[in-house]
């Protein structure tokens, strides 16, 4: 399947390769673009690319439902500073002109539909993203995406859950070029207290039977102990609320970054 | 005599009404989805289950509700004669306890116990939490911040039920919110938890699913129009419509008639302070496609997606979006989706209430309000069917405030001016 790949996703393929020939995960941090604001932002995203595999960039959208609240407010504050998917797309584009690291967009079909899917593809091609993340986008519901995401070169990341059957977790793998995103817990994004790796490790067992891209678990990982845990079972560790919670609360985010990034070392 | 659940062509093996429709969720929700379609399909078909619900139509909602003949508001309009479909008449006040009983009797069936739901004017978290409270399952009731202070005798009923209310502050602290939260909390507790979605939204099975409990409304008018009217389709059906629930209940008996024989379906749009304002939620007149909640419908939504936040004067229709069927039916032109104002629903609120000594729930009153226009334009001869959704017990208290505003500014309309005043005085 080499040959079909596709320039993001062969650029993905290589962060996870770098990661795991130091013996590491890959770490992936998220960041709502336009957080705190859109001044702000880049400075934020360059002390989380310090130390980033792999940037995950969130379009602020008004109704994110798979998100817990703190990338919900996260979302409102951004888009009340005027940030909007072109706008975040700008951002993105900036960040290119200083980092190689690639940048997989995180968004609801909505402001894809919106812009238009064709529009938006060529758009984030242009601005240098990599991938694509839709939460609310089950691969069986448009195919139209995955394809014009393939036409401009994206690769598509779909998403598993600890309640998706055998045959679920199939469809999605084959569907995924860029990499797997297994959901750790029933539930939305966000820090949480006492978690555990709990069905994780079953649940990357049977990815691992049908993905041919690299498995990243995410939601409730949010600190150096929580990320050693999944490096433990995953090639990749996605890690968000926590940052958000340390811009907010004025903490320091590259030291925050440089500690999670020590934690995916196995 | 035993009730049957309809088999209507719409939608197909994948849940869309042509392009509308869906399943637009986490993959968390998609196995709970396919369950839940599976035991909706055998439960149809279940004579236990249809019994069960037949018995509880009758003896606790008080099925079948009248169809009645507005004689005064008939004779006011000036043309075609006006029948009031009475879902005012069910417990709890409107249509939405067909669906809540429905949908908690589903719940039991497949040995959930915990229930949630969410309430933009309070009709249906009622329903929900007075559902819950007869089969013995615990229920928790997402609603606006902005909601709770417009319906707070809804907010006590629910809670005297025994439903926890849950306060929703996110986003514009109303109905879109308000849903939000509650499909957070079943991606959350999706094994043990049945959500009970109210209006014919959502992913694929819910606007099906609730169809088919809502169209016990449009079967019974086939019935009793016979025997009044010596035939089962009148002229025209009139229904407000914000997901449109009360609406699909009372036109899916009769949209998939040929051409010919369908009456006109038509939908009341909650048009705000009008459709040019940009205060509105007419979502067919005034938004365009996208995706909400799990669903492809006509949305309220700016040119890069964001939702834009709807306004009505009623609670129960202020939602950005419209169930995917009914953007389907008027797309393919089945039914007709017209915008009423807040003001001329106020109008027709007091309109009935005076000719008839009805209170229409403000949501129906939209329709009311279209329906002495369409008397008018159908004539005499004309027979139209009006969906009296709900009463307008809860909206008395906001009713009143915004007549105090609207004399206090000098805006009423000249033609209501005088009874307003007279209530007020």
């Amino acid at each position: 399947m080499t040959a079909t790949l596709t320039r993001g996703a062969e650029r993905i393929h290589a962060a996870f390769d770098g990661a795991k020939a130091e013996g590491r995960a890959a770490f992936i941090p998220f960041m709502t673009a336009g957080y705190p604001s859109a001044e702000e932002f880049p400075a934020v995203a360059d002390a989380l690319l310090a130390h980033a595999d792999l940037l995950e960039v969130g379009i602020p959208y008004s109704d994110p439902l798979g998100d817990g609240p703190t990338i919900q407010r996260a979302s409102e504050q951004a888009l009340a500073g005027g940030t909007s998917t072109r706008r975040t797309l700008a951002l993105v584009k900036d960040l290119r002109q200083r980092h190689d690291t690639p940048i997989v967009i995180m968004t609801y079909v909505n402001p894809v539909y919106a812009v238009g899917p064709r529009e938006f593809m060529r758009l984030s091609k242009d601005a240098g993203v990599d991938g694509l993340i839709l939460p609310d986008l089950p691969p069986d519901q448009d195919l139209e995406i995955a394809d014009l995401a393939a036409e401009h070169g994206l690769a598509v990341t779909f998403l598993i859950a600890p309640t998706s059957t055998p045959e679920r977790v199939r469809l999605v793998a084959d569907a995924c070029t860029g990499f797997l995103y297994a959901v750790s817990v029933t539930g939305v994004t966000g820090a949480r207290e006492g978690t555990a790796l709990g069905e994780v490790p079953a649940m990357l067992a049977l990815a691992r039977e049908h993905a041919r891209v690299p498995v990243a678990v995410g939601f409730g990982v949010k600190d150096a102990a929580t990320a050693r845990q999944v490096a433990g079972v995953a090639d990749g560790v996605v890690v968000g609320s926590a940052f958000i919670n340390a811009v907010k609360a004025g903490k320091d985010v590259e030291a925050l970054a440089a500690s999670i990034a020590e934690g995916c070392r196995r | 005599m035993s009730l049957t659940l309809p088999s209507y062509p719409q939608p197909d093996g994948r849940g869309r009404y042509g392009r509308f429709g869906g399943r637009y969720v986490p993959e968390t929700l998609i196995p709970a989805l396919d369950e839940l379609e599976a035991a909706y399909r055998a439960a149809k078909t279940d004579p236990a289950f249809l019994n069960e619900l037949d018995r509880l139509f009758r003896e606790f909602v008080g099925r079948p509700s009248p169809l009645y003949l507005a004689q005064r508001l008939t004779e006011h309009a000036g043309g075609a004669k006006i029948y009031l479909k009475r879902e005012d008449f069910n417990y709890t006040g409107a249509h939405k306890i067909n669906n809540c009983l429905a949908q908690a009797l589903l719940a039991v069936r497949m040995g959930k116990r915990r229930v949630i739901a969410e309430t933009g004017a309070g009709q249906h978290g009622v329903a929900s939490a007075t559902a819950a409270a007869l089969l013995g399952l615990d229920c928790v009731v997402y609603m606006g911040a902005e909601d709770i202070r417009r319906q707070a005798l809804n907010v006590f009923r629910m809670r005297l039920l025994g439903a926890e209310v849950r306060e929703v502050t996110s986003g514009t602290s109303t109905l879109k919110d308000a849903t939000n939260e509650a499909i957070r909390d079943w991606v959350t507790n999706v094994r043990d938890t049945f959500y009970i979605l109210g209006s014919v939204v959502g992913p694929h099975p819910y606007p099906a699913m609730v169809r088919d409990f809502q169209a016990v409304i449009g079967e019974e008018v086939k019935v009793q129009l016979q025997a009044v009217e010596g035939r089962v389709t009148p002229d025209a059906i009139v229904a407000c419509v914000g997901g449109g629930s009360n609406a699909i209940g009372i036109f899916a008996p009769y949209a998939y008639l040929p051409a010919g024989e369908r009456p006109r379906l038509i939908g009341t749009e909650a048009a705000g302070e009008g459709v040019e304002s940009g205060r509105h939620a007419a979502s067919v007149a005034g938004g365009r496609i996208g995706v909400l909640h799990g669903s492809m419908m006509y949305l309220l939504n700016d040119d890069e997606g964001q939702i834009v936040p709807p306004h009505s004067i009623s609670a129960g229709l202020d939602y950005p979006g419209i169930g995917p069927e009914h953007c389907h039916y008027s797309e393919t032109g089945v039914a007709e989706y017209v915008p009423v104002t807040d003001a001329q629903a106020l109008e027709a609120l007091q309109l009935l209430t005076r000719l008839e000594g009805i209170i229409p729930a403000l949501e129906s009153a939209h329709a009311i309000y279209h329906a002495v226009r369409l008397a008018q334009e159908l004539g005499p001869d004309g027979v139209i069917v009006v969906n009296l959704s709900g009463r307008g017990d809860k909206d008395v208290a906001e009713v009143m405030r915004l007549l105090e505003m609207e004399r206090d500014q000098g805006l009423l309309d000249k033609e209501v001016e005088q009874v307003t005043l007279e209530v007020l005085a």
